[in-house]
């Protein structure tokens, strides 16, 4: 049993574990929850939904899984997906021929630069300034609703630029493009910080801030970059979201997906206290939260009901996650081998 | 002023928590119309006693007498309505409210209903005369100084009720002139008839004001004394545990030197192999006239290579305070710092580090560890930090610096991949020194590595001093047991209120002397 024992060890176990229970409870319940079609060389079904629609949030939990492990938070997110949203839309341009009013990848650039602006502002508020995190980033919460209406002009800009489209709606050898843009993020961070000594630093910071500043890391710096990654992602996200409807809407776009964010972090194994992170641990929690929203439409779920069965869903995973509860449960059971 | 019955008397407190007997069988008499001043080293229990005489803890056994009459206060609460009131450190006030809501708060006077402000106001003044105090009660506390803070937080407790008042480290925050303010108001407050219970960790301060001193020592009584009748030496050695004529004035016990240069008493540079000449080689270290106001008073320093400066003083006596300005976890606002010769604009840690110096703090818990992180990744830390994010260095060449590390300094482990929180104390103590050690400092700064270590562990760190001093490195050695301080030291610094009084070298460097400079009668 050691190699259970093990495996029960890893954190990203019992988010697995959680997923698989929401999949198999779907094979058994949800009729063709499974079957994928190929229409258009295109892959088609409810699991590819799962993985577009549940791409920006991934990319989202990126970012955030960084600030976590800082023991920050960043509850702007969403807002600076729907200013990134705003500026590429403004900057495409809603001509209906489709032709962008400048060039596509500037707009794409200019909308990510933006956003990474948004999140050095949130880090110089929390690393320089010392506000607390939840502060800091309710300013921008709040703020960048408003100046994504700016952007926009109050309006719900339509796009017609076709080859846009391709971020969230196109598809590469049979899969959605957004999966391989989070794919490659997903990468890249996991190299900057498992290859570099970042991510040991971010997690040094986030056990004990005063014993790394004391083993002379430079936990100011730090904490402003990992704010402004956070708004990269967002940025990145944004891009995505608008391309996925082909429009941006100051108001709606984005928002709560901070909260879905922040719980696929936390679903994911890193804790709100800082510390150990888990990139991987929180794709899977953004996966939980995406198959759940896919599982409640499907089963037709009343609205009014569905988000209570989302939080008891959380609210489960959150109890698996905790030693102490597992303990306590596998107490209950007498001798049973419940991860120990 | 004692002739009364005391109006607190504590019988044979025992509090054990796990692991650690906190008080044993300790006594206490508290009389109306005294300042009584508890004194003690770090852990000798006056924080426990006080929290049991204040019902934030029961007592295992023992009896609180108020009075005469048995009392069990359960809660701090319970304690104040006994008309036992406590002062902490840490003003426990609204510095956003006024003066007047802050000594009223949650007994406002009121009239249908509705706060009457009037009233309150006046009776806040008339309060705050009484301890001859007079300022506009309607402005926002956070307007005035700490020591006028501090006595609002005094003047919230008195009412007629109000038989004993602690008051836990008043000073420690306070100018000279605030603390004579404060004592004025203490004294007038005894004069009516208060009992009151007072500790510092300032000497001075105790023989200013206290009439009685009560000395713990490891959770246990060691004595009552008239402070009049109590020399100050002996209050030290009693604090120390120790008698007087056990005092020796040999060095017996230091450091031993290398035979060529035995008889060289005065320098402590003689005792390097490697740096020549004193006079044409700039120190290693050199504070010159550096300070902090309310931290530490100007002082300084010379290391040299070899040199193990030592740092002698009583808990609170500004050796830490000392220690943080060096490594520039404080920044100094006057005195120059140099590491070379070449001035050091240290202003932070990382500056310190990269000047090549290393520090291990006194709270390990705090300001040491990462717990959840592996031992492993404990000890390359303040490397990596050295060499910069990118410069990664393999899990694989961490694994053999830190086997290397934990080999040499004996660092009990099944694994060196094992969370670092299941180190005991003096293993993490070994955790921390092998940290610095292989960033290859010149200079190495220890706070306390000593403490709350089994003695193995102690004598294997001071070996290591002697090993490191023997390399060429600076080291301070902070450390509140002067056996130790003179085993390892070749210089020691003596610290006193927040003051560095001394530098005693060669033949003074004996337990005797250190203690009577420490009293100030050298």
């Amino acid at each position: 049993m050691a190699w259970l024992n093990t495996l029960t060890r890893r954190k990203i176990f019992w988010p697995l574990v959680a997923l698989a229970f929401l999949l198999a409870f779907n094979l058994f319940f949800t009729p063709n929850f499974f079957s994928v079609e190929i229409k258009q060389g295109h892959l088609y079904g409810n699991v590819i939904d799962i993985l577009k629609n549940g791409a920006p949030i991934m990319l989202l939990a990126v970012g955030l899984t960084l600030v976590i492990a800082t023991k920050g938070i960043d509850i702007s997110v969403g807002s600076v997906v729907a200013i990134s949203a705003g500026v590429v839309a403004m900057l495409i341009g809603g001509d209906l021929k489709g032709n962008p009013k400048y060039p596509i990848a500037f707009a794409m650039s200019a909308a990510v630069l933006v956003s990474v602006a948004a999140g050095m502002w949130n880090g110089m508020l929390v690393s320089w300034v010392g506000m607390q995190p939840i502060i800091a980033t309710l300013i921008l919460s709040v703020a960048g609703r408003g100046i994504a209406m700016v952007t926009t002009n109050a309006m719900v800009v339509w796009l017609y630029a076709n080859p846009f489209a391709l971020l969230g709606q196109g598809y590469l050898l049979g899969l959605p493009f957004s999966i391989y843009m989070v794919a490659v993020l997903l990468l890249l961070t996991w190299l900057a910080m498992r290859r570099t000594a970042l991510g040991l630093f971010i997690e040094a910071v986030g056990i004990n801030p005063t014993a790394s500043r004391f083993a002379g890391i430079n936990a100011k710096n730090l904490i402003f970059w990992v704010y402004a990654f956070s708004g990269f992602c967002a940025g990145v996200s944004g891009l995505v979201v608008c391309s996925t409807v082909m429009s941006a809407d100051g108001n709606n776009a984005g928002l709560g997906y901070e909260m879905d964010a922040i719980l696929a972090v936390v679903i994911g194994g890193t804790s709100m206290n800082g510390g150990k992170f888990y990139l991987f641990g929180s794709m899977v929690g953004a996966l939980i939260v995406q198959t759940l929203t896919t599982t409640i439409y499907a089963f037709n779920v009343p609205p009014e009901i569905a988000q209570v069965v989302k939080a008891l869903v959380v609210w489960t995973v959150s109890l698996l996650q905790s030693a102490s509860f597992r303990a306590k449960v596998a107490g209950l059971f007498g001798k049973r081998e419940v991860a120990a | 002023m004692s002739d009364n019955a005391p109006i607190v008397e504590l019988k044979k407190i025992c509090k054990t928590f796990p692991g650690v007997k906190a008080l044993s069988s300790v006594d206490f008499r508290l009389f109306p119309g005294e300042v009584h001043a508890l004194m003690g080293q770090n852990g000798a229990g006056k924080s426990t006693l006080v929290k049991v005489l204040t019902g934030v803890y029961r007592q295992d056994s023992g009896e609180i007498l108020l009075e005469g009459k048995p009392i069990r206060p359960d809660s701090p609460l319970a304690a104040q309505k006994l008309g036992i009131n406590t002062v902490y450190q840490e003003i426990n006030l609204c510095l956003n409210l006024s003066v007047a809501e802050n000594i009223f708060i949650g007994r406002e006077p009121k009239r249908l209903g509705r706060i009457d402000w009037k009233t309150m106001n006046g009776k806040a003044e008339e309060v705050l005369k009484r301890l001859n105090i007079n300022i506009d009660v309607t402005k926002i506390l956070s307007s005035y100084s700490i020591a006028v803070q501090q006595m609002v937080a005094i003047s919230r407790v008195l009412d007629s009720s109000s038989k004993v008042l602690i008051l836990d480290e008043p000073t420690s925050s306070l100018d000279e002139t605030e603390v004579a303010q404060l004592f004025k108001v203490i004294k007038k407050l005894r004069d009516e008839g208060m009992a009151i219970l007072f500790i510092t960790h300032f000497l001075d301060q105790t023989y200013q004001i206290s009439d009685r001193i009560t000395v713990l020592k490891n959770g246990e009584f060691v004595g009552e004394y008239e402070t009049g009748n109590l020399p100050k030496l002996e209050l030290i050695a009693k604090m120390l545990g120790k008698e007087l004529s056990e005092f020796s004035y040999t060095t017996s016990g230091a450091r031993e030197k290398k035979p060529d240069t035995a008889d060289d008493t005065a320098a402590g540079t003689a005792d390097d192999p490697a740096a020549g000449p004193a006079d044409d080689t700039a120190p290693l270290l050199e504070a010159k006239n550096l300070g902090l106001r309310g931290s530490i008073a100007p002082f300084d320093i010379a290391l040299r290579e070899g040199d193990v400066l030592g740092f002698a003083g009583l808990l609170g006596s500004g050796r830490t305070e000392t220690a943080r300005l060096l490594f520039g976890i404080d920044a100094a606002d006057q005195g120059d710092l140099a590491v070379k010769g070449k001035k050091a604009g240290i202003s932070s840690p990382r500056g310190a580090m990269m000047a090549g110096m290393g520090f291990c703090s006194e709270d390990r818990k705090n300001e040491g560890i990462f717990a959840e992180l592996s031992i492993r990744e404990n000890i390359i830390l303040a490397l990596q930090a050295k060499m910069g994010a990118s410069k990664y260095l393999s899990t694989k060449k961490q694994l053999e610096i830190a086997e290397e590390l934990i080999a040499s300094l004996r660092i009990v482990t099944p694994s060196a991949n094992g969370e670092a929180k299941q180190l005991s104390g003096g293993n993490q103590q070994k955790l921390l020194l092998a940290r610095w050690l292989c960033t290859n400092p010149i200079i190495l700064i220890l706070d306390e590595p000593t403490r709350g270590i089994d003695v193995g562990a102690k004598l294997e760190i001071m070996e290591q001093i002697l090993n490191l001093s023997r390399k060429g490195l600076g080291v301070v050695f902070i450390s509140s047991e002067f056996e130790e301080l003179l085993r390892c030291s070749t210089k020691i610094a003596v610290f006193r209120d927040k003051v560095k009084i001394a530098e005693l070298e060669g033949e003074d460097m004996n337990e005797r002397t250190i203690m009577q400079t420490i009293a100030g009668g050298r």
